[in-house]
C-alpha cells in the first residue's frame, strides 16, 4: 500500500491529513493535563490547608520506589521514541521489538507501584475512613493518602490505557503496516505515552518529595 | 418613590437600613435592565419597519462600522455595569464587616431546623429573639449538609457550611417578625426549614433574656397558649412535658409539617403509612409511637424518632397524649400563628456536636 | 470584502428543486444509518435523541409547574418534586442544550459552510454521538432506578450522603462530557485544517468563529468537571472524604471545580445560540454583518473571560471579600462581549432589507430575552445584589430567560431557517408564525412571575412554599402550558412537513450563506465540485444571479 491510499475522501492530500490527525492529539492531550488539573487543584488545597501533616505523610512513601520509577519511565519514552524513529525509516520489526522493550518497562512501573501499593496497605496508610496507621495521627493525613491514591491511581489507569494502545502498534508495527513511510499511528501513540510520562514528572516531586 | 418601585417589584418589606439601601441599587439596575432590552427590540423592530424588503432581488449597501461605533458599543454598557459595582460591592463590603458592638449569636443549621444559641445561653429552635435597632452578628455553621441562612426582609443570606463558620450581620430597625428560609438545597424537609427573628424592643428583649436565663424550667415560650384548650389541666402538663422532652424540635402543634408529622388534629385522624396501609390515630398508638416509633412509620416521614421506652413515667405518658388529644383545629383561634414553639436547652453549646 | 462573485458554484439555476439523489436516500436501511460517517445523517441522528431528550426534560418540567401550583402538596411527595428539578436539569442541560446545536447544525453545517466534505474525523464524530448515547443511557438508568434528589450542581456533601442513585446518574454525566469533549475536539481541528482554497479566516462565516469558541471551551473546561463528578461518584460509593468536612475535605472545593466547569458551559449553551442568530440576521436582513471583526472575536472573547468569573456562583458561601469582588468585576467584563454582538447585530438590520418570516419573529424575541436575560445576570454580579437573590426564583428567571429565552428561540430559528436545507422542504410559515408567537407570550408568562417571585423571597428548589407566592406561581404555571402548547404545535407541522411539505429549493431564502450554495437536501459529498471561495459570506451587495428565488409564504 502507498502512503496515498491512507488518505480519507475528505482530504485533499496526505500531509493535511496528518496535520489534522496531530493537531487532534494534541488537542486531546490538553484534555488529559486539564482531567488531571482538577486533583492537581484538589492537591494544592489540601496541601495549603495541612502543610505540616502532607509533609509529614510524604515521608511514609518511599522516594527510593517513586525514583526508580521515574527513571524507568522515562527511559521507556525513549524507547518509544526510538522505535517511531525506527518505523520511519521502513524498520517495522526492529520498532515492534523497540515497544516490547517500552511494555517491559511499563510492567515494571506498574509492578513497583503494585509493591508499593501493598505495603501503604499493611501500614494502613488508606484514604479516608479506611485509613488506620497509628502514627500519624492528624486530621490531613487520610486526605494525603485519598489524594496520593487518586492521583497515582488515574495514572496507573492512563498507564494501563497506553500500554493496550502500544500494544496494538506494536503487533501493527511487526506486521509491516507502517513500512511503506504513513507512520502517523506510531507517531500519536507514543505523544499519549509521553504524556504519560510527562504527568508522572510532576506527580513524583509533588508526592513524594516536598 | 421607593415604596411605591418595592410593590411593583414585589420585593418583601424592608426590616433594615441595609435593606433600603439595597433595594435603592436594585431599583437602578433594574429600571436600566428593562428599559435597554425594551428600547434594543424596540429599535430593531423599528429598523424592521423602516427596512422592510422591497424586493426579492433588493441589494444593500455594505456597510462598516467606524471605530466610534464600537467603541461606544462597549463604553455605555460598561459604564454603567462599572457604576453598579462600584455601588454595589461596598454594600457588600459591610455586610461583610460586622460592627465591632453588635452582639453575637450561633447558628446551627441541621436538617430541617434552625438553632440559635445565645453566648450564655438561652438557646433555642426555630426562633431568634433580637432586640430591635442594635447590631446583631450571626455566626452560621451546619451540622449535616450546606443550609443557607435566608431573611428577605434583611436583603441577607448566608450560606451554612458544615466544619467552618461564616458570618454576617443585621440590625432590625423596628420590632417585627421576620420570616427566616433555607436556601441552600439540602433535602426533603428544605422547604420547610423555616425559622422566625423576633425583633423586640430593646428594653423587652434585655428583660426577656433575663428571665429566660434565671428560669431553668423549660417553658415553651408563647404559642401553644394560643392553641390549646385550656379547660384541662392535664394536657397543660403534657404540653409543658413535651416541651422538656424535646418532641417540639421535630412536631409542631400549628399544623405545619416538621420533621414529624405535626401534632394538631392528630387525634382520630387515619394516618397513612409507609407500608401503605393506615392507622387511626387512638391513644394506643400515639402511646405506641411514643415507645417504638420505628413499629408504625408516617407515610413521608423518616425514621429517626428516638424511642422514649422507659424515659417517661406512664402519667406523663398520659398527659402527653391527652395534649394531643386536646390540639384541634376549632380550638386554635383564627389569626395567624405566631411563630414556632421555641424550647430553651439550658447550657446548649452550639460548637460541640450532639 | 472583494466585489466579485463567488467562483464557487452556486446550485445552479436548473437545479432540481428536491435534489433526488441527496445523503438521506443514498445509503438505505438501519445499518447504514447505525454505522454512517457522513456528519450529516450524524447530525440528523442528534436532532432525534436531543429532540426526544427536550421532551424528557419538558414533561419534568411541567411535573414541577404542576406541582407548584398549589402552596402545599400538589401531585407528589417532596421526595419526587426533587428528584424532577434534578432529572429536569439534568435532562436540559447535559442531554439536550449542550450538544442540541453543536450536535445537531454544528455537525450539519460547519463542512458546509467551510466547503469541506465532511469533518476531520467523521469516526470520532460518530463516536462521539455514541458516546451520547450510552451517557444518556447511563443516566436514564439511573432515572428509573430511583432518580436522583441532588439539584443538577450536585453540591456536596449532600450529594455524597444522599440515598438516592446519584452514581448513575454522575457517571452518565462523565460519559456525555466526553461526547461533548470529542465534537469540540473534532470543530477545531475541521476548523483549522478542512478550509477549502479562498476560505481564509477572515471570510469564515460567524456561525464558525461562534462554534469554534464554543469548542474551546468545550475542550478546556468539560474535562475538569470530569474528574470533579468522578470524584463525588467515587465519594459516594466509597467514602474516600475528598470532600467531606468529617475528613478534612472542602465542601467548597467541589463548588469552586464545578463552577469552573458549569460557568463556561453556560457560554458551551449560548456561543451555538449567538452562532445561530448571526446567520440568520444577516438573512433577514439580507445585508452582511455590521462589524465582522467585532462579532467574531466577541466570541473568542467570551470564551476567554468566561473561564475567570466562575466564583459568582459563590457569593453566599463564605468567599473573601476580595475573591467576591474580582468575580463580579470580571464578571461584568464578560457582558461587554455579549453587548458587542448585540448592537452589532442590531445595527445590520439599518438599511437592510428586511423579512418578516418565523427565524426572524424568534430572532426578535432572542434579542429581548437575551438583553433582559443577560442584564439580569449583571445585576446579579454586583454581589450585594446576589445576596438577596442567590438561590431564588430570580436565578431560576435569570437562567431560564436566557437558557429557554434566548437559546431555545435560537434553536428554533435555526430549525426553521435550515430545515429547507436539511431535508429540502418548506414548513407551514403560518403555523410557524402562530407558534412563536404563542411561544413567546407563553414564555414570558412563564418566566417573568418567577422574577417576580425571586424578589419576594422565594427561594428556589421549594417543594411546598407559604401562601404568599400562591397568585405569582399560578401564573407561571399558566404560561408554562402556553410554552408546552406553542412547542407541540412545531413538532406536528414540522414532522407533517418532513413528508407533505412544499419542496423548497435549493434557496427559498434567498440567503448567501455557503450552505445555501449546494443542493437541497445536500448530496453525501456535499457539493458537486470542490468549492473555491473568492468573497465572505452574505455580501448582498449585488443582485443574486438566476432565477427569482422562490420564498414561502
Ligand atoms: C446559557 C446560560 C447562561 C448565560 C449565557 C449566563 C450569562 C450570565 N450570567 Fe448566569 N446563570 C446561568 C446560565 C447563564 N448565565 C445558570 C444556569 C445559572 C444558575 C446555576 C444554578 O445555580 O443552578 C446562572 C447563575 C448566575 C449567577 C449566580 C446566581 C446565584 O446563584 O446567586 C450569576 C451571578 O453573577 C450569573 C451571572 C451571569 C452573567 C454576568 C452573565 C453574562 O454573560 C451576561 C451577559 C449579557 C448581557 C450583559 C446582555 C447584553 C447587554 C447589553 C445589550 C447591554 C445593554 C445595556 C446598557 C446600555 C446598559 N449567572
Ligand atoms: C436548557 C435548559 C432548560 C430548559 C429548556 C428549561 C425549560 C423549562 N423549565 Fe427549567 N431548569 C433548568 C433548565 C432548563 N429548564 C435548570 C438547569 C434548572 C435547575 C435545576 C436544579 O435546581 O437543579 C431548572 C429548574 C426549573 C424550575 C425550578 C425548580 C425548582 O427550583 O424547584 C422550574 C420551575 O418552574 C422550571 C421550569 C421550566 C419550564 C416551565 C420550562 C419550559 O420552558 C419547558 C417547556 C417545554 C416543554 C413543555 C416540552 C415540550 C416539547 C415537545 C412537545 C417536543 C417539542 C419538539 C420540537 C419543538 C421539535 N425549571
Ligand atoms: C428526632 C425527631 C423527633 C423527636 C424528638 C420526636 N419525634 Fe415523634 N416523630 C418523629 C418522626 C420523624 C415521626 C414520623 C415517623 C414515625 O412514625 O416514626 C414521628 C411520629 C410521632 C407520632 C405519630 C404521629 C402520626 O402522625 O402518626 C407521635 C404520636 C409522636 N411522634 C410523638 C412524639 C412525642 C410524644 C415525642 C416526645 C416525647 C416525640 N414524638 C419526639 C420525630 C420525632
Ligand atoms: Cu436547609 Cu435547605
Ligand atoms: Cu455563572
Amino acid at each position: 500500500m502507498q502512503p496515498e491510499s491512507y488518505v480519507a475522501h475528505h482530504y485533499p492530500n496526505l500531509r493535511q491529513q496528518e496535520h489534522a490527525a496531530r493537531l487532534g492529539m494534541w488537542l486531546f492531550l490538553a484534555t488529559e493535563i486539564l482531567l488531571f488539573a482538577g486533583l492537581f487543584t484538589g492537591y494544592s488545597v489540601y496541601r495549603f490547608l495541612y502543610a505540616e501533616t502532607f509533609a509529614q505523610a510524604s515521608e511514609h512513601l518511599s522516594v527510593a520506589a517513586g525514583t526508580i520509577n521515574t527513571v524507568v519511565l522515562i527511559t521507556s519514552s525513549l524507547s518509544v521514541a526510538l522505535a517511531h524513529h525506527l518505523v520511519q525509516h521502513g524498520r517495522g520489526k526492529a520498532a515492534a521489538l523497540s515497544l516490547l522493550v517500552t511494555l517491559g518497562f511499563a510492567l515494571v512501573f506498574l509492578a513497583i507501584k503494585a509493591w508499593e501499593w501493598t505495603h501503604d496497605f499493611h501500614e494502613g496508610l488508606l484514604p479516608g475512613r479506611f485509613f488506620t496507621n497509628a502514627e500519624l495521627t492528624s486530621t490531613g493525613a487520610p486526605m494525603f493518602f485519598t489524594v496520593y491514591f487518586l492521583m497515582t491511581g488515574l495514572h496507573g489507569l492512563h498507564v494501563v490505557i497506553g500500554m493496550t494502545v502500544l500494544a496494538i502498534l506494536m503487533v501493527l508495527c511487526w506486521r509491516g503496516a507502517y513500512d511503506h513511510g504513513y507512520t502517523t499511528p506510531v507517531e500519536l501513540g507514543g505523544m499519549y505515552w509521553h504524556l504519560v510520562d510527562l504527568i508522572w514528572i510532576f506527580l513524583y516531586p509533588l508526592l513524594y518529595l516536598i | 418613590m421607593n415604596e411605591l418601585m418595592r410593590k411593583l417589584l414585589f420585593l418583601p418589606e424592608q426590616g433594615s437600613a441595609y435593606a433600603t439601601e439595597v433595594d435603592r441599587l436594585h431599583f437602578f439596575v433594574i429600571t436600566v435592565t428593562m428599559v435597554s432590552a425594551v428600547a434594543v427590540a424596540v429599535v430593531a423592530l423599528a429598523f424592521f419597519v423602516k427596512y422592510k424588503r422591497r424586493s426579492e432581488r433588493q441589494t444593500t449597501p455594505h456597510v462598516e462600522p467606524k471605530a466610534i461605533h464600537e467603541v461606544l458599543f462597549i463604553a455605555v454598557p460598561l459604564t454603567f455595569f462599572l457604576l453598579w459595582f462600584a455601588i454595589g460591592f461596598p454594600l457588600f463590603v459591610k455586610l461583610q464587616t460586622p460592627p465591632k458592638d453588635a452582639m453575637d449569636v450561633y447558628v446551627q443549621g441541621k436538617k430541617w431546623m434552625w438553632k440559635f444559641a445565645y453566648p450564655g445561653g438561652p438557646s433555642g429552635v426555630d426562633v431568634l429573639r433580637v432586640p430591635a435597632g442594635r447590631p446583631v452578628r450571626l455566626l452560621i455553621t451546619s451540622r449535616d449538609v450546606i443550609h443557607s441562612f435566608y431573611v428577605p426582609d434583611f436583603r441577607l443570606k448566608q450560606d451554612a457550611v458544615p466544619g467552618r463558620y461564616s458570618q454576617t450581620w443585621f440590625t432590625a430597625s423596628a420590632p417585627g417578625r421576620h420570616q427566616v428560609l433555607c436556601a441552600e438545597y439540602c433535602g426533603i424537609g428544605h422547604s420547610a426549614m423555616l425559622a422566625e427573628i423576633i425583633a423586640m424592643e430593646p428594653a423587652q428583649y434585655d428583660a426577656w433574656l433575663a428571665e429566660t436565663r434565671r428560669s431553668t424550667v423549660a417553658t415553651a415560650q408563647d404559642s401553644p397558649e394560643d392553641r390549646v384548650d385550656p379547660r384541662t389541666s392535664l394536657s397543660e402538663q403534657g404540653r409543658l412535658l413535651s416541651g422538656e422532652y424535646g418532641c417540639f424540635k421535630c412536631h409542631t402543634v400549628d399544623g405545619t409539617r416538621h420533621i414529624g408529622p405535626t401534632w394538631l388534629d392528630l387525634y382520630r385522624k387515619a394516618e397513612p403509612l409507609q407500608d401503605g396501609k393506615s392507622v387511626v390515630a387512638d391513644e394506643a398508638y400515639l402511646t405506641e409511637s411514643m415507645m417504638d416509633p420505628a413499629a408504625k412509620i408516617v407515610a413521608g416521614y423518616q425514621n429517626v424518632m428516638p424511642t422514649y421506652q422507659g424515659r417517661v413515667p406512664g402519667p406523663e405518658i398520659a398527659a402527653i397524649v391527652e395534649f394531643i388529644r386536646s390540639l384541634r383545629t376549632d380550638a386554635v383561634r383564627p389569626e395567624p400563628s405566631k411563630g414556632p414553639v421555641y424550647v430553651p436547652v439550658p447550657g446548649y453549646d452550639p460548637t460541640s456536636a450532639r | 470584502m472583494s466585489q466579485s462573485l463567488a467562483t464557487t458554484p452556486p446550485a445552479p439555476a436548473d437545479a432540481p428543486a428536491y435534489n433526488p439523489r441527496n445523503y438521506l436516500n443514498a445509503e438505505a436501511g438501519i445499518a447504514s444509518w447505525l454505522l454512517t460517517r457522513d456528519h450529516k445523517r450524524i447530525a440528523v441522528m442528534y436532532l432525534v435523541v436531543t429532540t426526544l431528550s427536550f421532551a424528557l426534560g419538558g414533561f419534568y418540567a411541567m411535573l414541577i409547574r404542576i406541582e407548584l401550583l398549589t402552596p402545599g402538596p400538589t401531585i407528589m411527595s417532596a421526595m419526587s418534586y426533587n428528584r424532577m428539578f434534578t432529572l429536569h436539569g439534568v435532562v436540559m442541560i447535559f442531554l439536550f442544550m449542550i450538544p442540541a446545536i453543536p450536535g445537531v447544525f454544528g455537525n450539519f453545517f460547519l463542512p458546509l459552510m467551510l466547503g469541506a466534505r465532511d469533518v476531520a474525523f467523521p469516526r470520532l464524530n460518530l463516536l462521539s454521538l455514541y458516546l451520547y448515547a450510552i451517557g444518556a443511557a447511563i443516566a436514564v438508568y439511573g432515572m428509573i432506578h430511583g432518580g436522583a434528589d441532588t439539584g443538577w450542581t450536585f453540591y456536596t456533601p449532600y450529594s455524597t450522603t444522599t440515598v438516592t442513585k446519584v452514581v448513575p446518574i454522575l457517571l452518565g454525566a462523565f460519559v456525555l462530557g466526553f461526547s461533548s469533549i470529542l465534537t469540540g475536539l473534532n470543530f477545531i481541528v475541521t476548523t483549522h485544517t478542512l478550509r477549502a482554497p479562498g476560505m481564509s479566516w477572515m471570510r469564515m462565516p460567524l456561525f464558525v468563529w461562534s462554534i469554534y469558541a464554543t469548542s474551546v471551551i468545550q475542550i478546556l473546561a468539560t474535562p475538569v468537571l470530569g474528574i470533579t463528578l468522578l470524584l463525588v461518584a467515587f465519594e459516594h460509593a466509597f467514602g474516600w472524604g475528598i470532600f467531606d468536612p468529617a475528613r478534612g475535605g472542602d465542601p467548597i472545593l467541589f463548588q469552586h471545580l464545578f463552577w469552573f466547569y458549569s460557568h463556561p458551559a453556560v457560554y458551551i449553551m449560548v456561543l451555538p445560540a449567538m452562532a445561530v442568530m448571526s446567520e440568520v440576521i444577516q438573512a433577514s436582513a439580507r445585508k452582511n454583518i455590521f462589524g465582522y471583526k467585532a462579532v467574531a472575536f466577541s466570541s473568542l472573547g467570551i470564551a476567554f473571560v468566561g473561564f475567570f468569573t466562575w466564583g459568582h456562583h459563590l457569593f453566599t458561601s463564605g468567599q473573601s471579600t476580595l475573591d467576591a469582588g474580582i468575580f463580579g468585576v470580571l464578571s461584568m467584563f464578560v457582558g461587554i462581549f455579549t453587548a458587542i454582538k448585540v448592537f452589532n447585530w442590531t445595527a445590520t438590520l439599518y438599511e437592510g432589507a428586511v423579512k418578516f418570516t418565523t427565524w426572524f419573529a424568534y430572532f426578535c424575541g432572542f434579542l429581548f430575552f437575551l438583553v433582559f436575560g443577560g442584564m439580569t445576570g449583571i445585576a446579579l454580579a454586583t454581589v450585594s445584589l446576589d445576596i438577596h437573590w442567590q438561590d431564588t426564583y430570580f436565578v431560576v428567571a435569570h437562567f431560564h430567560f436566557i437558557m429557554v429565552g434566548s437559546v431555545i428561540m435560537a434553536w428554533l430559528a435555526a430549525l426553521h431557517y435550515w430545515w429547507p436545507k436539511m431535508f429540502g422542504r418548506l414548513y407551514p410559515e403560518g403555523w410557524g408564525l402562530v407558534s412563536a408567537v404563542l411561544i413567546i407570550l407563553g414564555f414570558n408568562a412563564t418566566f417573568i412571575p418567577q422574577f417576580l417571585l425571586g424578589n419576594y423571597g422565594m427561594p428556589r428548589r421549594y417543594y411546598s412554599y407559604p401562601e404568599r407566592f400562591w397568585p405569582l406561581n399560578v401564573a407561571s404555571t399558566a404560561g408554562a402550558s402556553l410554552l408546552a402548547f406553542g412547542f407541540t404545535i412545531i413538532l406536528v407541522y414540522l414532522a407533517i412537513s418532513l413528508r407533505w411539505g412544499k419542496v423548497a429549493g435549493p434557496n427559498p431564502w434567498g440567503s448567501r450563506g455557503f450552505e445555501w450554495d449546494t443542493l437541497s437536501p445536500p448530496p453525501t459529498e456535499n457539493f458537486l465540485e470542490n468549492p473555491v471561495y473568492t468573497r465572505g459570506p452574505h455580501d448582498y451587495t449585488e443582485a443574486p444571479e438566476g432565477a427569482e428565488v422562490t420564498h414561502a409564504t
